[in-house]
């Protein structure tokens, strides 16, 4: 049986003051880290909700992006026809698409920031299984019109349902919006894919095509075919990997921020250590008493050991409310990719939380020790003079 | 013939302090045998509370032997002397010296957490304790809620409360009124008399040595012959 619990709880009640403010300088180093996981967090689950395993994105060979990709109609002729290609009555699942940015002036940014347009056709909108219209009507074929993601409608005041987008050679109107449930589709502008190219002066110069294999097992198949085939001079890999690989615009911001928060925690431990050993300096003659009972020096080290823990740990449980009520709180972040906004929601899961408590309990383990060691180590006669 | 207690032979203890080499007890001899009640009297600084340390295994003697209940404290290591100590000894401080968070019952309850008696169990005998000691309606109180002499009395209730062969007392009385002390001296003197505990106390107050069955006397540093008292001593 060691040293009760109580005696630390009691003790961390008692100098309340120096607990609260130790336990704040834990709490917002934990709410720094978190909130960065929170967001790299959020800007994954984006990505990952994104394409459809069973569909393969084809773009020219050596291009990394849609963007800096070109695909001619010729080539999207070839494609159509090749085995392995679902189908979707008697036309092949097969989308000719055009990417290109445009510069909105949104919430944050008045100067204007970058949102990915796509041209596609009728079959292109199909393609995108969880794309659900949340208002309004699709574009008409031909037609100066466009459909926002719901994220865009939300972060770009001139991009909402009636509104008109000026760019290309005229107005286009926004008649409706889309929701893409978590995927990057809510970040994106969709339009008719001849309108935007001709407006573009890019007729022929395209961006990429999308394929839906018949099933899972025909995916590889596909995919190496369409690599091996020089003729068509094109790379092509499934629709997922590639915004999964896009998830490295999130990696500059995670190491960012787990930087701050390391540094932030270097402080904290700082805090907690001074802290603990202003609490051992102060408690001297009851570490005395105490080994006089006959509690042993281990028994010191981990009483004042766990006290240290259990101050970090409401720093921990306050930091993770602290960040609570980011969750779902939509942000935008620049892609290096794409060279536009993605919009996408903080996400504070279990998980996080947990890290969040871990790693203020290392900041508490680390600030107590030292503090801890030294309680155990006094000598008791020395301890039971110092008042 | 009884049990001897505490025996100590040619027991020294010297330290340097401030580049002083001090000579804190010097070459003592003393015996106490069950049921004695001895008062270590003397000057400040004449070695009684070293002696008592000594006896406690709170310190280590220079050199001499030391045996406390037929023990060796000598050979023990750091862990096992704090389990000695918890079984055996029942220290009682100046200053009470009371954890300030816990309440009289959680103080006297401290001791027995070395112990494998259930929660219960040790409630029961901490509630015993502190009925004996008179504060049987103090149980919850805070230190800071009692008085000097009450909180000397859950300091007593802890000492006794593991039942100890050996209970010793550092200036029981230092901090007391007279009336306080005096409650605090009657209830050493029951504990030696109805409960037959050995008690070893270290006072400088005469009148706090007459509750003792025998008193011994220090000058500097040097344990002086039974009944032998210093010249100066009134």
């Amino acid at each position: 049986m060691a040293i009760p619990v109580s005696y630390n709880l009691r003790n961390l009640v008692v100098r309340k003051t120096t607990t609260i403010v130790t336990a704040l300088g834990i709490a917002l180093t934990v709410a720094v880290l978190l909130a960065v996981l929170a967001l790299v967090n959020g800007l994954k689950t984006a990505f990952q909700s994104s394409g459809n395993p069973l569909q393969v994105l084809v773009m020219r060979k050596g291009s990394n992006a849609e963007l800096s990709s070109g695909v001619t109609r010729a080539v999207f002729q070839d494609l159509k026809p090749m085995t392995g290609i679902a189908r979707d009555g008697n036309e092949p699942m097969a989308s000719l698409e055009m990417v290109t940015v445009i510069n909105l002036p949104s919430v944050d940014s008045p100067a204007g920031m970058n949102v990915t347009l796509r041209g596609l056709l009728p079959m292109g909108v199909k393609m995108r299984d969880g794309l659900k219209l949340q208002d309004g009507r699709w574009f008409g074929a031909g037609q100066r019109e466009v459909v926002v993601g719901k994220s865009v409608a939300k972060r770009y005041p001139g991009a909402r349902l009636g509104q008109r987008l000026k760019f290309g050679r005229g107005e286009w109107e926004v008649v409706g919006v889309m929701d893409g449930g978590q995927s990057s589709i809510n970040s994106e502008i969709f339009g008719d894919l001849n309108q935007i190219s001709s407006d573009f002066n890019r007729p022929d110069g395209l961006s990429s095509v999308l394929l839906r294999a018949t099933d899972e097992a025909t995916v590889p198949a596909l995919i190496n075919t369409l690599n091996d085939d020089r003729r068509l001079g094109v790379t092509a890999q499934t629709e997922k990997s590639y915004y999964e690989s896009q998830t490295s615009s999130g990696a500059v911001l995670q190491y960012l921020g787990i930087f701050i928060s390391i540094i932030m925690a270097v402080g904290s431990s700082f805090a907690a250590m001074n802290t603990m050993y202003a609490a051992v300096a102060r408690r001297a003659r009851e570490i005395g008493t105490l080994r006089v009972l006959g509690f042993s020096k281990g028994g010191i080290l981990t009483s004042f050991l766990l006290e240290s823990l259990l101050l970090s740990a409401i720093g921990g449980v306050v930091g993770c409310l602290l960040v609570l009520p980011l969750n779902n709180l939509t942000t935008g972040v620049g892609s290096f990719v794409t060279f536009s906004e993605i919009a996408f929601n903080f996400r504070v899961s279990p998980g996080i939380m947990l890290t969040g408590i871990v790693f203020a309990l290392i900041m508490g383990m680390l600030g107590g020790l030292f503090p801890a060691r030294s309680a155990a180590r006094k000598e008791i006669l020395m301890a039971l003079r110092d008042i | 013939m009884a049990e001897t207690v505490i025996e100590t032979h040619q027991l020294t203890k010297e330290f340097v302090r401030d580049a002083f080499h001090v000579v804190a007890l010097k070459e003592v001899d003393i015996t106490v045998v069950r049921g004695e009640f001895v008062a270590l009297m003397g000057p400040s600084g004449s070695g009684k509370s070293t002696l008592l340390h000594l006896i406690a295994a709170m310190d280590r003697p220079t050199s001499g032997e030391i045996l406390v209940l037929g023990q060796n404290l000598r050979s023990l290591n750091d862990r096992a002397i704090a389990k000695w100590r918890n079984a055996h000894i029942g220290f009682i401080f100046q200053s009470f010296n009371l954890i300030p968070v816990l309440s009289a019952i959680e103080n006297v309850e401290l001791p027995l957490k070395l112990t494998n008696l259930s929660k219960k169990e040790r409630l029961e005998h901490a509630t015993t304790a502190l009925q004996l000691v008179g504060l049987g309606d103090r149980l919850h109180h805070l230190p800071r809620q009692l008085s000097g002499g009450q909180e000397q009395r859950v300091a007593i209730a802890r000492a006794i409360v593991t039942d100890p062969d050996l209970v010793l007392a550092d200036e029981p009385t230092g901090n007391l009124d007279a009336g306080s002390a005096q409650e605090v001296l009657t209830l050493l003197s029951r504990l030696n008399k109805e409960f037959a505990k050995t008690i070893v106390m270290v006072t400088h107050d005469p009148h706090a040595a007459h509750f003792a069955t025998k008193a011994r006397h220090l000058e500097k540093a040097e344990l002086l012959p039974e009944g032998q008292v210093p010249a100066d001593w009134k």
